[in-house]
Protein backbone atom coordinates (compact mmCIF):
# COMPACT_ATOMS: atom_id res chain seq x y z
CA UNK A 1 0.00 0.00 0.00
CA UNK A 2 1.87 3.53 -1.12
CA UNK A 3 2.01 6.01 1.47
CA UNK A 4 -0.81 8.61 0.56
CA UNK A 5 -1.41 11.79 2.23
CA UNK A 6 -3.79 10.78 4.54
CA UNK A 7 -1.19 8.43 6.30
CA UNK A 8 1.14 11.97 6.99
CA UNK A 9 -2.34 13.38 8.38
CA UNK A 10 -3.23 11.13 10.51
CA UNK A 11 0.64 11.04 11.78
CA UNK A 12 0.61 14.44 12.98
CA UNK A 13 -2.96 14.69 14.33
CA UNK A 14 -1.34 11.96 16.91
CA UNK A 15 1.31 14.07 17.51
CA UNK A 16 -1.01 17.48 17.59
CA UNK A 17 -3.46 15.46 20.12
CA UNK A 18 0.19 14.18 22.22
CA UNK A 19 1.60 17.42 22.78
CA UNK A 20 -2.23 19.08 23.90
CA UNK A 21 -2.62 15.89 26.59
CA UNK A 22 1.30 16.43 27.46
CA UNK A 23 -0.09 19.94 28.60
CA UNK A 24 -2.66 19.33 30.36
CA UNK A 25 -0.75 15.98 32.22
CA UNK A 26 2.48 17.90 33.36
CA UNK A 27 0.98 20.84 35.13
CA UNK A 28 4.18 21.16 37.20
CA UNK A 29 7.15 21.68 35.35
CA UNK A 30 7.40 24.87 32.90
CA UNK A 31 9.96 23.49 30.54
CA UNK A 32 7.72 19.74 29.63
CA UNK A 33 5.33 22.30 29.09
CA UNK A 34 7.76 24.23 26.67
CA UNK A 35 8.28 20.71 25.24
CA UNK A 36 4.74 19.79 24.59
CA UNK A 37 4.30 23.10 22.53
CA UNK A 38 7.63 22.23 20.54
CA UNK A 39 5.78 19.28 19.84
CA UNK A 40 2.98 21.10 18.52
CA UNK A 41 4.43 23.45 16.71
CA UNK A 42 6.56 20.42 14.95
CA UNK A 43 3.28 18.74 13.67
CA UNK A 44 2.09 21.83 12.40
CA UNK A 45 5.48 22.18 10.01
CA UNK A 46 4.61 18.54 9.41
CA UNK A 47 1.01 19.36 8.43
CA UNK A 48 2.27 22.22 6.22
CA UNK A 49 4.88 20.10 4.35
CA UNK A 50 2.68 17.49 3.57
CA UNK A 51 0.20 19.80 1.49
CA UNK A 52 2.87 21.45 -0.28
CA UNK A 53 3.86 18.38 -1.53
CA UNK A 54 0.63 16.81 -2.31
CA UNK A 55 -0.10 20.35 -4.08
CA UNK A 56 2.94 20.47 -5.65
CA UNK A 57 2.91 24.10 -3.98
CA UNK A 58 6.23 25.50 -2.32
CA UNK A 59 4.18 28.17 -0.42
CA UNK A 60 4.10 25.54 2.80
CA UNK A 61 7.12 25.10 2.78
CA UNK A 62 8.41 28.95 3.01
CA UNK A 63 5.30 28.83 5.91
CA UNK A 64 6.57 26.04 7.52
CA UNK A 65 10.13 28.24 7.58
CA UNK A 66 8.23 30.83 9.33
CA UNK A 67 7.07 28.87 11.74
CA UNK A 68 10.09 27.37 12.60
CA UNK A 69 12.08 30.65 13.62
CA UNK A 70 8.96 31.62 15.87
CA UNK A 71 9.76 28.66 17.40
CA UNK A 72 13.21 29.42 18.05
CA UNK A 73 12.21 32.97 19.38
CA UNK A 74 9.33 31.54 21.17
CA UNK A 75 11.70 29.00 23.42
CA UNK A 76 14.42 31.33 23.50
CA UNK A 77 12.25 33.83 25.46
CA UNK A 78 10.42 31.22 27.05
CA UNK A 79 13.35 29.32 28.65
CA UNK A 80 14.84 32.91 29.17
CA UNK A 81 11.50 33.99 31.31
CA UNK A 82 12.15 30.41 33.18
CA UNK A 83 15.40 31.55 34.24
CA UNK A 84 14.32 34.78 35.65
CA UNK A 85 11.47 33.29 37.31
CA UNK A 86 14.16 30.39 38.86
CA UNK A 87 16.20 33.07 40.16
CA UNK A 88 13.65 35.30 41.88
CA UNK A 89 11.69 32.12 43.35
CA UNK A 90 14.01 29.05 43.45
CA UNK A 91 11.36 26.84 42.03
CA UNK A 92 9.46 26.70 38.44
CA UNK A 93 6.56 24.89 39.99
CA UNK A 94 3.47 25.96 38.13
CA UNK A 95 1.29 25.82 41.01
CA UNK A 96 2.90 28.33 42.87
CA UNK A 97 2.48 30.53 40.42
CA UNK A 98 -0.81 32.39 42.20
CA UNK A 99 0.60 35.56 43.16
CA UNK A 100 -1.98 37.21 40.54
CA UNK A 101 -5.33 35.02 41.34
CA UNK A 102 -6.21 34.78 38.44
CA UNK B 1 8.86 -0.04 -1.25
CA UNK B 2 11.89 1.52 0.63
CA UNK B 3 9.70 4.77 0.59
CA UNK B 4 6.60 2.65 2.64
CA UNK B 5 9.56 1.19 5.33
CA UNK B 6 11.04 4.54 6.11
CA UNK B 7 7.35 6.05 6.42
CA UNK B 8 6.81 3.46 8.94
CA UNK B 9 10.02 3.22 9.97
CA UNK B 10 10.54 7.09 11.18
CA UNK B 11 6.80 7.53 11.98
CA UNK B 12 6.73 4.89 14.82
CA UNK B 13 9.81 6.36 16.04
CA UNK B 14 8.53 10.05 16.17
CA UNK B 15 5.48 8.61 17.90
CA UNK B 16 6.82 6.68 20.27
CA UNK B 17 9.47 9.52 21.07
CA UNK B 18 6.66 12.04 21.46
CA UNK B 19 5.01 9.67 24.20
CA UNK B 20 7.86 9.30 25.70
CA UNK B 21 8.51 13.38 26.02
CA UNK B 22 5.00 13.91 27.35
CA UNK B 23 5.56 11.02 30.22
CA UNK B 24 9.17 10.58 30.55
CA UNK B 25 9.92 11.18 34.50
CA UNK B 26 12.90 13.01 34.44
CA UNK B 27 13.00 15.94 32.15
CA UNK B 28 16.45 15.27 30.83
CA UNK B 29 15.28 12.19 28.91
CA UNK B 30 12.36 14.68 27.94
CA UNK B 31 15.04 16.65 26.08
CA UNK B 32 16.55 13.78 24.54
CA UNK B 33 13.75 12.32 23.49
CA UNK B 34 12.38 15.76 21.66
CA UNK B 35 15.80 15.12 20.02
CA UNK B 36 14.76 11.76 18.17
CA UNK B 37 11.37 12.56 17.82
CA UNK B 38 13.25 16.06 15.58
CA UNK B 39 15.34 13.65 13.95
CA UNK B 40 12.47 11.67 13.09
CA UNK B 41 10.44 14.18 11.56
CA UNK B 42 13.80 15.11 9.82
CA UNK B 43 13.85 12.29 7.75
CA UNK B 44 10.31 12.11 6.97
CA UNK B 45 10.68 15.73 5.17
CA UNK B 46 13.36 14.13 3.01
CA UNK B 47 11.23 11.64 2.55
CA UNK B 48 8.07 14.28 1.36
CA UNK B 49 10.87 16.32 -0.59
CA UNK B 50 11.35 19.44 1.52
CA UNK B 51 15.23 18.38 2.00
CA UNK B 52 16.43 21.86 3.07
CA UNK B 53 13.66 22.24 5.75
CA UNK B 54 14.69 18.93 6.91
CA UNK B 55 18.39 20.55 7.13
CA UNK B 56 17.64 23.07 8.95
CA UNK B 57 15.34 21.11 11.41
CA UNK B 58 18.22 19.34 12.45
CA UNK B 59 20.21 22.30 12.66
CA UNK B 60 17.64 24.84 14.38
CA UNK B 61 15.80 22.61 16.21
CA UNK B 62 18.42 19.52 17.35
CA UNK B 63 21.65 22.22 17.08
CA UNK B 64 20.02 25.38 18.65
CA UNK B 65 15.83 25.01 20.59
CA UNK B 66 16.90 21.34 21.90
CA UNK B 67 20.47 21.90 23.55
CA UNK B 68 18.95 25.50 24.95
CA UNK B 69 16.17 23.21 26.49
CA UNK B 70 18.96 20.56 27.69
CA UNK B 71 20.98 23.89 29.34
CA UNK B 72 18.06 24.88 31.09
CA UNK B 73 16.92 21.63 32.49
CA UNK B 74 20.63 20.76 33.59
CA UNK B 75 21.51 24.20 34.79
CA UNK B 76 18.13 25.23 37.00
CA UNK B 77 18.79 23.37 40.30
CA UNK B 78 15.32 21.50 40.06
CA UNK B 79 13.88 19.75 42.56
CA UNK B 80 12.88 16.67 40.90
CA UNK B 81 10.77 15.12 43.83
CA UNK B 82 8.31 18.56 43.89
CA UNK B 83 7.61 18.39 39.87
CA UNK B 84 7.03 14.87 39.52
CA UNK B 85 3.21 15.47 38.64
CA UNK B 86 0.65 13.32 40.02
CA UNK B 87 -0.36 10.92 37.52
CA UNK B 88 -3.78 10.27 38.93
CA UNK B 89 -5.02 13.37 39.69
CA UNK B 90 -4.24 15.32 36.30
CA UNK B 91 -4.92 11.91 34.23
CA UNK B 92 -8.70 12.22 33.68
CA UNK B 93 -8.72 15.49 32.17
CA UNK B 94 -5.94 15.63 29.95
CA UNK B 95 -7.34 11.83 28.38
CA UNK B 96 -10.56 13.65 28.37
CA UNK B 97 -9.34 16.52 26.52
CA UNK B 98 -7.43 14.23 24.56
CA UNK B 99 -10.22 12.10 23.17
CA UNK B 100 -12.14 14.72 22.55
CA UNK B 101 -9.87 16.81 20.42
CA UNK B 102 -8.71 13.52 18.60
CA UNK B 103 -12.14 12.98 18.07
CA UNK B 104 -13.06 16.67 16.60
CA UNK B 105 -10.04 15.87 14.44
CA UNK B 106 -10.84 12.84 13.11
CA UNK B 107 -14.39 13.99 12.28
CA UNK B 108 -13.04 16.81 10.45
CA UNK B 109 -10.92 14.00 8.85
CA UNK B 110 -14.02 12.13 7.61
CA UNK B 111 -16.14 15.12 6.56
CA UNK B 112 -13.45 15.63 4.05
CA UNK B 113 -13.06 14.54 0.28
CA UNK B 114 -9.83 14.52 -2.15
CA UNK B 115 -10.36 14.99 -5.62
CA UNK B 116 -8.67 11.36 -7.65
CA UNK B 117 -5.38 10.71 -7.69
CA UNK B 118 -5.03 14.29 -5.61
CA UNK B 119 -3.92 12.19 -2.42
CA UNK B 120 -0.76 10.95 -3.80
CA UNK B 121 1.90 12.75 -2.92
CA UNK B 122 3.79 13.95 -5.98
CA UNK B 123 7.20 16.52 -5.74
CA UNK B 124 7.08 20.00 -4.37
CA UNK B 125 9.40 21.01 -6.21
CA UNK B 126 8.86 22.68 -9.74
CA UNK B 127 10.71 19.98 -12.20
CA UNK B 128 14.22 20.19 -13.30
CA UNK B 129 15.16 22.66 -9.84
CA UNK B 130 16.30 21.30 -6.79
CA UNK B 131 14.14 21.76 -3.49
CA UNK B 132 16.86 24.64 -1.86
CA UNK B 133 16.83 26.55 -5.45
CA UNK B 134 13.10 26.71 -5.63
CA UNK B 135 12.52 28.02 -1.79
CA UNK B 136 15.08 30.08 -2.62
CA UNK B 137 13.41 31.81 -5.76
CA UNK B 138 10.17 32.09 -3.09
CA UNK B 139 11.53 33.66 0.27
CA UNK B 140 13.96 36.12 -1.95
CA UNK B 141 10.97 37.36 -4.46
CA UNK B 142 7.63 36.83 -2.95
CA UNK B 143 8.27 36.56 0.16
CA UNK B 144 10.91 38.88 0.67
CA UNK B 145 9.53 41.37 3.76
CA UNK B 146 8.01 38.50 5.36
CA UNK B 147 11.58 36.97 5.34
CA UNK B 148 13.49 39.86 6.47
CA UNK B 149 10.61 40.12 9.34
CA UNK B 150 11.09 36.99 10.78
CA UNK B 151 14.77 38.20 10.90
CA UNK B 152 13.70 40.63 12.86
CA UNK B 153 11.70 38.44 15.09
CA UNK B 154 14.31 36.31 16.03
CA UNK B 155 16.84 39.91 16.70
CA UNK B 156 13.97 41.17 19.32
CA UNK B 157 14.20 37.00 20.93
CA UNK B 158 17.64 37.42 21.01
CA UNK B 159 17.55 40.84 22.68
CA UNK B 160 14.68 40.00 24.72
CA UNK B 161 16.02 37.17 26.27
CA UNK B 162 19.61 39.29 26.78
CA UNK B 163 17.68 41.88 28.95
CA UNK B 164 15.74 39.26 30.78
CA UNK B 165 18.32 37.43 31.74
CA UNK B 166 21.14 39.73 32.39
CA UNK B 167 21.56 40.84 36.09
CA UNK B 168 23.35 43.52 37.48
CA UNK B 169 23.99 42.19 41.27
CA UNK B 170 25.36 44.68 43.82
CA UNK B 171 28.64 45.13 45.85
CA UNK B 172 30.76 43.17 42.95
CA UNK B 173 34.28 44.59 41.97
CA UNK B 174 34.02 44.44 38.58
CA UNK B 175 36.38 46.36 36.06
CA UNK B 176 34.92 49.50 34.15
CA UNK B 177 36.63 49.82 31.05
CA UNK B 178 34.63 53.01 29.92
CA UNK B 179 36.42 54.77 33.29
CA UNK B 180 39.60 53.28 32.38
CA UNK B 181 39.94 54.64 29.02
CA UNK B 182 38.52 57.78 29.71
CA UNK B 183 41.42 58.47 32.63
CA UNK B 184 44.17 61.46 31.78
CA UNK B 185 47.56 61.88 31.91
CA UNK B 186 47.30 64.43 34.79
CA UNK B 187 44.68 62.06 37.00
CA UNK B 188 47.08 58.99 36.91
CA UNK B 189 50.67 60.14 37.23
CA UNK B 190 52.06 63.23 39.24
CA UNK B 191 55.70 64.18 38.87
CA UNK B 192 57.60 64.89 41.81
CA UNK B 193 60.69 66.57 41.79
CA UNK B 194 63.06 64.84 44.27
CA UNK B 195 66.04 67.07 46.28
CA UNK B 196 68.86 64.65 46.22
CA UNK B 197 69.66 63.57 49.81
CA UNK B 198 65.89 64.11 51.22
CA UNK B 199 63.53 61.46 50.22
CA UNK B 200 59.74 62.38 48.88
Amino acid sequence: MAITLFHYIALSAIIFTLGIVGIFLNRRNVIVILMCVELILLSVNLNLVTFSTSMSDMTGQVFSMFILTVAAAEAAIGLAIVVVYFRNRGSINIEKIDAMKG
Amino acid sequence: MIYTFGFYLFSSILLASSIMVVFARNPVHSVLFLILAFFNTAGLFVLLGAEFLGMILVIVYVGAVAVLFLFVVMMLNIHMAELKYKLKEHLPIGLMVGIVLFIELIMAFIGWSVADGRAELASPTPAGIENSVALGQLIYTKYFMLFQLSGLVLLVAMIGSIVLTLNHRKGIKKQNIADQVARSRDEAVKLVDVPIGKGV
